[in-house]
C-alpha cells in the first residue's frame, strides 16, 4: 500500500491557499489526505466562492473562488490543503459558500452573493451551541465538519417487528430541562440517556424524538421561541444545544451514543423529520441555504415565482424534483447509516406526494425510492398523511405496502366515543382493530394509533378543556386546532371537585386502555401517564418552559396513573391477542375462536345502532404452544352502568380481571398475570363511563 | 496561531505507569499527544492517565484518549478529570469506557479499582 494517494497535493494556488480540483462526490466537507474537499451544487448559479472562517471569528478568515474548472456540471468541488499554514484544522474549520446569480425573484432566482450560505450537506453546524445565546448577524449558521469514526463497538438495532412497538414520543429538551428531572445535562441528549431507566421500566420499545436537525430555536416572529423545531436549518446535523458536548463540537458523537445506549436497552429511535419546509419562510424570510444556492430547485414555486405554502409555513420543499429527492434520501441513509436510527416520522407527509407545481402524484417518485431503498429497508416509515394545504390521505398515503401512517381517524374516533358521541361506536370498532377497513392489506401495522401528540392537548388537558386557551401564543388564541373532540368533565380547567377530578381521571384511564388495547402500533405522547397539563393550550410550539417540559414530580403526584399506564403496556407486551400484523378475521376458521368477535349486553350480540355508547371485543389468537391467548375488552360511554353477559372464555380458561377504570386505584389494572379471578364467570358489571379488560386464563385444578 | 502546548510527564508508581496531561488537547496539539502516549505505554501493567493539567478537551481531543483506551486493551483508569471535562465525556459515553479513578493521583484506592 502507498502511504499517500497521488492527489493528495495541490495543483493550484488561490488567494495563497494551496488548493486542487476537487472530488464531485460525496457532496458536502469530506477530510481527505492533506485536506478537506469541499462540493456543492447549483443548476443556476454563474460563480461560487468558499468562503472559510476560524470557528467563532465573525470575519471570514480567506475566500475561494471556484475556477471555471473546478465546476463539473452543476457541481463545485475543491480540495483545499494547508489548513495548518492558515492555523486551522478539521475542528477549528467553519465554511460557508457565496452563490452569484441572476436575483430575478419572478423567475424563482434569488442569488445574493453578499450572503454566506450553508452547506445543505454541512453535518455538523456551528452558532447555535448554547439555546437561546444570540445569533451572528453576518453568518449565523455555519458548516462545520464532523469526525464519523464513532466506536459503535457491537451495536445492532432492536429490530422489533412493527406490530409489537410502543411509541414514546417525546421532545428531547422538554423531556429533562425542568428542574425536577434531576439529571446531570439538563435538556440534553445525555439527559435523556440518564432518564433511560425511567423509560425500560414504562415498557416503551420505541422513542420518537421530535425534530433534532440543528434549527433555530429563536426563529418565531410571534414569541420568544421556536420550541418544537420543525424549522429546519440543517439536516444532516444534530441540533448542537440539544448537546450537552455542544459547546465542545461533539454534538454528533453524544447523539450517537444516545442512540447506541438506547439499542442497548432494547429501545428503538425514531426521528421526526421536516422535509416539508424549511426555517427560510416565505418571500421575507431569510437566506440561509437552499434559496441562496438553488430557490427554483428547492422549492416549490408559482409561475410567478412566489412560494406554494402547502405547508403553511411560508415555503414548500420541492420534493419530487430530481436533486431534492436524492437530497432527501442521502439525508436519511445518513441517519440510518451513521446515526444507527430505526426509523422516521414525516412531518406533513402529503407534502412529499406532490408534484413541483402542487399537483398530487398518484406515484410520487420520492416516497417510492424511500420505500425500496436498500439502506433504509429495515427502518420504520411514518407518514403524518395530510399536509396544511387540506390534503388528507390517511388511509390513502402512497404507501407500496412499506410506509405507516398517523392514523388522525383514530385519534378522533377514540376521543369522540370517550366523551360520549353518538353514532361512534362502529367506528370504534374498526379503529380498535388496525383500521384495515382503510388500510387493507397493508394490516394494522400501517396504523399508528394515538389519542395524544405534541400537537394538541396533553391527555390531562383533552378531559380538562372543552376549548383551546392559547392566548399566550400571542395570536388572541387564533392559532392551533378547534377541533379538538375534548370535554372537560364539567368545569373549565382546574377544579377542586371531587366528582369532576374522578371522572377525568377515568375518562384518561378509559382512553388509554383502548390505546394499549387496540391493533395497531400505539403511540404515546411523554407525560401523559404522569397527568401532564398545558393549562389548556393545544399549540405550544412557541413555549420553552414550565408549560412544555416535563415536571417530573408529577410521576409522583400522579402515582397511580403512573401505575396504570405501565400495567397496561406490560399487558399489552404480554398478549399477542392485541399485537396482530395482520387484520383480526372476524369468523370461526376450523373451528377455532373467531380472532376478533363482537358483544354487547349479551354475549355475541353487538349493538352497531347509533344511540349504541357500549363496545366488547373478544380478541384471541393462537399462541406457540397452541393454546389461546385471549382477551375481552368492553368500554362504555354512557353515564350509567350495564352488567353484560360474557362470552365463554376458551375451554380450559376462566376470565379474570387485568382492568376496570371504574374501579379505584390500585384495582383500576392489575399487575399482568396477577389477574383476580372473576368471582362470576356468566355476567359482569361495567360502571358508567368505564372500559374493562379480561384475560382469559388457565383454569387451576382446584377451580 | 501558536500551537498548543500540552506536556505529557510520566512516572512509575506501584507498578503503575502514571501519564499526566497538561494544557489544551485538541486538533493540533492531538497528534503529537497520541503518538508521545503510544512510545510512553507500557508493554503490560496499569495505566494511570491523570487529566488534572488538561484544560480543554476537543473532540479530536476525545479520540487520542479513546484510541489510547483501544491500544492499551483497557488497561488506563483516567484521574483527576476537570468537571467539565468530565460532563463532556460522560455525555458522549467515553467515560463509561474508562475506570475513573479518585481525584488525585496520591488517592490509595486508585490502583485497585
Amino acid at each position: 500500500m502507498l502511504e499517500t494517494r497521488v492527489d493528495a497535493y495541490p495543483t493550484h494556488r488561490i488567494g495563497g491557499v494551496p488548493v486542487r480540483a476537487g472530488r464531485t462526490l460525496p457532496f458536502g466537507a469530506t477530510p481527505v489526505p492533506g485536506g478537506v474537499n469541499f462540493s456543492v451544487y447549483s443548476n443556476n448559479a454563474t460563480a461560487m466562492t468558499l468562503v472559510l472562517f476560524r470557528r467563532g471569528e465573525a470575519a471570514p478568515l480567506v475566500e475561494l473562488p471556484f475556477p471555471p474548472s473546478f465546476r463539473r456540471g452543476g457541481v463545485y468541488a475543491m480540495t483545499v490543503f494547508g489548513l495548518d499554514d492558515l492555523g486551522l484544522d478539521v475542528e477549528t474549520l467553519e465554511y460557508g459558500y457565496r452563490a452569484d446569480g441572476p436575483s430575478r425573484p419572478q423567475d424563482g432566482h434569488r442569488f445574493d452573493p453578499g450572503t454566506i450560505l450553508l452547506d445543505p450537506y454541512a453535518k455538523l453546524v456551528g452558532g447555535r451551541e448554547v439555546w437561546d445565546a444570540p445569533r451572528d448577524a453576518v453568518y449565523p449558521y455555519r458548516g462545520r465538519i464532523a469526525l464519523d469514526d464513532f466506536d459503535w463497538e457491537d451495536d445492532r438495532p432492536p429490530g422489533i417487528r412493527p406490530e409489537d412497538l410502543i411509541v414514546y414520543e417525546l421532545h428531547v429538551r422538554g423531556f429533562t430541562r425542568h428542574p425536577s428531572s434531576g439529571v446531570r445535562a439538563p435538556g440534553t441528549f445525555a439527559g435523556l440517556v440518564e432518564r433511560l431507566p425511567y423509560l425500560v421500566d414504562l415498557g416503551v420499545n420505541c422513542v420518537e424524538l421530535m425534530p433534532v436537525f440543528e434549527f433555530d430555536e429563536l426563529d418565531n416572529p410571534r414569541g420568544p421561541h421556536n420550541y418544537w423545531g420543525y424549522n429546519t436549518v440543517g439536516f444532516f446535523a444534530p441540533k448542537a444545544s440539544y448537546a450537552a458536548s455542544g459547546p465542545y463540537g461533539m454534538q454528533v458523537d453524544e447523539m450517537k451514543n444516545l442512540v447506541k445506549q438506547f439499542h442497548r436497552a432494547g429501545i428503538e429511535v425514531v426521528l421526526d423529520v421536516v422535509f416539508n419546509h424549511t426555517a427560510e419562510g416565505n418571500e421575507r424570510g431569510p437566506s440561509i441555504s437552499f434559496r441562496g444556492l438553488d430557490n427554483s430547485t428547492y422549492y416549490m414555486l408559482t409561475p410567478d415565482g412566489h412560494y406554494y405554502n402547502f405547508s403553511g409555513t411560508g415555503n414548500t420543499v420541492n420534493c419530487n424534483h430530481p436533486v431534492v429527492r436524492e437530497f432527501v434520501l442521502d439525508c436519511l441513509r445518513h441517519w440510518a447509516a451513521e446515526f444507527h436510527v430505526d426509523g422516521f416520522r414525516f412531518d406533513l407527509a402529503a407534502v412529499l406526494g406532490r408534484a413541483p407545481d402542487g399537483t398530487v402524484l398518484a406515484n410520487p417518485p420520492l416516497l417510492e425510492s424511500l420505500a425500496h431503498d436498500p439502506v433504509l429497508r429495515d427502518c420504520k416509515l411514518i407518514a403524518e398523511a395530510w399536509d396544511a394545504a387540506g390534503l388528507y390521505q390517511v388511509g390513502s398515503f402512497p404507501s407500496y405496502c412499506r410506509w405507516s401512517e398517523w392514523n388522525g381517524r383514530y385519534r378522533d374516533a377514540v376521543r369522540r366515543f370517550v366523551k360520549g358521541d353518538l353514532g361512534t361506536v362502529g367506528e370504534l370498532a374498526a379503529r380498535m382493530t388496525g383500521s384495515t377497513d382503510i388500510y387493507g392489506p397493508r394490516g394494522p401495522v400501517a396504523s399508528v394509533n394515538f389519542v395524544t401528540s405534541h400537537d394538541g392537548f396533553t391527555l390531562r388537558d383533552l378531559v380538562s378543556y372543552n376549548r383551546k386557551h392559547n392566548e399566550l401564543n400571542g395570536e388572541e388564541n387564533r392559532d392551533g386546532d378547534s377541533a379538538n373532540h375534548s370535554w372537560n368533565c364539567g368545569h373549565e380547567g382546574p377544579t377542586d371537585d371531587p366528582d369532576v377530578l374522578a371522572l377525568r381521571a377515568r375518562q384518561v384511564r378509559n382512553a388509554l386502555l383502548l390505546l394499549l388495547t387496540s391493533h395497531g402500533i400505539p403511540m404515546l405522547l411523554a407525560g401523559d401517564e404522569m397527568g401532564r397539563t398545558q393549562q389548556g393550550n393545544n399549540n405550544a410550539y412557541c413555549h420553552d418552559g414550565p408549560l412544555s417540559w416535563i415536571d417530573w414530580d408529577l410521576a409522583r403526584e400522579h402515582r397511580d396513573l403512573h401505575r396504570f399506564v405501565r400495567n397496561a403496556i406490560a399487558f399489552r407486551r404480554a398478549h399477542p391477542a392485541l399485537r396482530r400484523g395482520e387484520g383480526a378475521l372476524g369468523h370461526s376458521v376450523d373451528g377455532r375462536l373467531p380472532e376478533v368477535s363482537w358483544h354487547g349486553v349479551h354475549a355475541w350480540t353487538p349493538d352497531w345502532s347509533p344511540h349504541s355508547r357500549l363496545v366488547a371485543a373478544m380478541f384471541s389468537t393462537m399462541r406457540d404452544d397452541g393454546g389461546y391467548d385471549c382477551v375481552y375488552v368492553a368500554a362504555n360511554s354512557y353515564w350509567e352502568g350495564h352488567v353484560l353477559e360474557l362470552p365463554a372464555p376458551p375451554e380450559g380458561t376462566v376470565w379474570h380481571l387485568f382492568a376496570d377504570t371504574a374501579a379505584a386505584p390500585p384495582h383500576d389494572a392489575h399487575e399482568p398475570g396477577r389477574e383476580p379471578r372473576l368471582a362470576d364467570q356468566v355476567r359482569v358489571s361495567i360502571g358508567p363511563r368505564a372500559t374493562l379488560v379480561l384475560v382469559a386464563r388457565e383454569r387451576l385444578p382446584e377451580e | 496561531m501558536t500551537e498548543p502546548v500540552v506536556l505529557v510527564d510520566t512516572s512509575v508508581r506501584d507498578g503503575t505507569t502514571v501519564i499526566g496531561l497538561t494544557g489544551e488537547l485538541d486538533g493540533r496539539s492531538g497528534p503529537g499527544v497520541q503518538r508521545r502516549l503510544m512510545e510512553l505505554l507500557p508493554e503490560d501493567g496499569r495505566v494511570l492517565l491523570d487529566m488534572s493539567g488538561v484544560t480543554y478537551l476537543s473532540s479530536a481531543g476525545l479520540r487520542v484518549l479513546l484510541l489510547l483506551h483501544r491500544a492499551a486493551d483497557g488497561r488506563v483508569a483516567l484521574t483527576g478529570v476537570p468537571p467539565e471535562i468530565e460532563t463532556v465525556m460522560a455525555a458522549t459515553g467515553l467515560l463509561d469506557l474508562f475506570r475513573v479513578a479518585g481525584s488525585s493521583v496520591t488517592d490509595s484506592s486508585v490502583a485497585d479499582r
